[in-house]
């Protein structure tokens, strides 16, 4: 038995989420490049805002209401949905976040390079892939995949932790480096939220997949439900 | 829209740039095919329907939904004058199909019955062959040919998505077919006379849940031919298969709008508490 109508919807539904991950995706890698090639344009033109990310989020959450509404959707259907509504949301904020990098860079390019990037830079080729990675994971349909999203996590929150130690030395060495260094701390923070949405929507994924809600338990624990 | 595509790195996903966004209501808005205004009924003393307005859009599906007795199947019924087979009724206002005044006394009700077809909740195929079922109407118009008919037939149950079903047993019973069947048979007929509009009375209430996802299938493609009015104590089903839905309550058109905000947010609290269950 075929629902071609509803089949036609859930389509299309998945293909907005993908451009809204392809758009928000560029836009981090684009803000993260705007402080590596030390560029301000690049940083103002995503501060200036991002017109079709928000018209998608609205759209999709719209979508999801009304498919609600008048499919019934059930199982599957229905976690597919839920789903969507979450991951609409943690790509939005990752969208949200990018500019958050953008705002920092803008902030400390009037001064001179502080140090040479290394583990920024790094956090945020981590945190790009994950953000892909955890999408892709939806498109497929690959528990395993999300599962191996999920396991890149730890390395963020410690080269977090690493960046912070490294820059609390400058500062502590000469206050003339705070303002930068305060700005790098941020970006630093802005990354790993981002590899957290990107967790989430792994999570999501998950449960889409293995109807197993794997939020707040340890990869090792995962609890059979 | 320009489209500016990109290969995401890594996983090689062309992505657009540029996009232009939809929304999920986007579609164009056509003209009314049925146009009803100030229509009242009554059954004798029992003034059933009050004051109905409403434009019905050419090549869509609109619901009527609405509690027991509360005047949407007596209104469907207006539409293809089959109030006339009742007794003492009297009808006020005007209803127009496509320009044809369906009440003035000028109209040939026989061709109002043609152009304006109907399904009924309980089928019923007549004790004839499957063939002789779908081609009724044209033989009783005087159509005798047998290359037409035949062509008649096989298009109007491919139209009724029953064609590779029964096609190798036309000549049988349209008594012997399943429930669902025997309703896409009575579909058939209708559309075989090439209606304009298609009404249908609760067509699925005698029908299991995968005979009814079948007629519901059925019904996104007649739409593209012909227009729809369904009445449906089902609210699952007006949500699924109608583009507007209309809600009667005591014989009076409470709310009328397109499906998706008429389960998303009706603007009338008797129309949400009725949706949601809360009549006490």
């Amino acid at each position: 038995m075929e629902r071609h109508h509803f089949e036609d919807e859930l389509k299309t539904l998945k293909n907005r989420l993908l451009e809204m991950g392809a758009l928000v995706e560029d836009r981090v890698h684009r803000a993260v490049h705007s402080l590596i090639d030390r560029k301000a344009e690049e940083a103002e033109a995503i501060i200036a805002g991002d017109r079709e990310v928000n018209e998608l989020h609205i759209e999709i959450d719209d979508r999801c209401l009304k498919l609600l509404a008048t499919q019934t959707p059930l199982a599957v259907d229905l976690r597919l949905i839920t789903s969507a509504i979450k991951i609409n949301s943690d790509l939005e904020r990752i969208g949200d976040q990018a500019v958050n990098v953008a705002e920092n860079v803008v902030k400390m390019l009037p001064q001179p390079t502080l140090k040479p990037l290394i583990d920024i830079p790094r956090m945020a080729e981590i945190a790009e892939k994950m953000t892909r990675d955890a999408l892709d994971s939806f498109v497929k349909r690959d528990p395993e995949l999300a599962r191996d999203v999920l396991r890149r996590d730890d390395e963020v929150d410690q080269l977090k932790d690493q960046v912070f130690r490294e820059l609390l030395t400058y500062m502590m060495a000469d206050p003339g480096t705070i303002q930068r260094a305060l700005a790098l701390i941020l970006i630093s923070r802005n990354l790993e939220r981002i590899a957290d949405h990107a967790t989430n929507i792994a999570e999501d994924v998950i449960f889409l997949v293995e109807a197993k809600d794997v939020r707040h338990h340890h990869l090792g624990e995962e609890k059979a439900q | 829209m320009t489209v500016t595509e990109t290969a995401a790195p890594d996983t090689g996903l062309r992505i657009s740039t540029e996009v232009k966004v939809q929304s999920a209501a986007d579609r164009e808005v056509r003209e009314p095919d049925i146009v009803i205004k100030d229509v009242n009924l009554s059954y004798g003393d029992n003034h059933v329907l009050h004051d109905i307005s409403m434009d019905i859009e050419d090549r869509r599906a609109t619901a009527l939904i609405g509690p027991s007795g509360c005047g949407k199947s007596t209104l469907l019924r207006c539409l293809n004058r089959m109030n006339d087979l009742i007794d003492n009724v009297k009808i006020t206002g005007s209803i127009m199909v496509k320009g044809l005044d369906v009440n003035a006394a000028s109209t040939d009700v026989i061709e109002v019955r043609r152009r304006v077809g109907m399904v009924f909740q309980k089928s019923n195929p007549f004790p004839k062959s499957i063939y002789e079922n779908v081609i009724y109407g044209l033989r009783i118009a005087g159509i005798n040919d047998k290359a037409t008919l035949d062509e008649a037939c096989e298009r109007s149950l491919r139209g009724a998505a029953l064609w590779e079903e029964v096609k190798d047993r036309l000549q049988e019973s349209g008594l012997g077919l399943s429930g669902g069947q025997m309703q896409r048979v009575c579909i058939a007929r209708a559309i075989a006379v090439e209606p304009e509009v298609l009404l249908m009375d609760e067509p699925c209430s005698a029908l299991d849940p995968i005979a009814t996802l079948k007629i519901e299938e059925l019904i996104y493609s007649l739409k593209e031919k012909y227009t729809i009015v369904i009445v449906t104590h089902n609210l699952q089903q007006a949500a699924r298969v109608s583009d507007r839905t209309a809600f009667f309550w005591l014989g009076r058109l409470v709310e009328y709008a397109p499906t998706p905000d008429m389960f998303t947010k009706p603007k009338e609290k008797l129309t949400e508490d009725y949706i949601t269950g809360r009549f006490g």
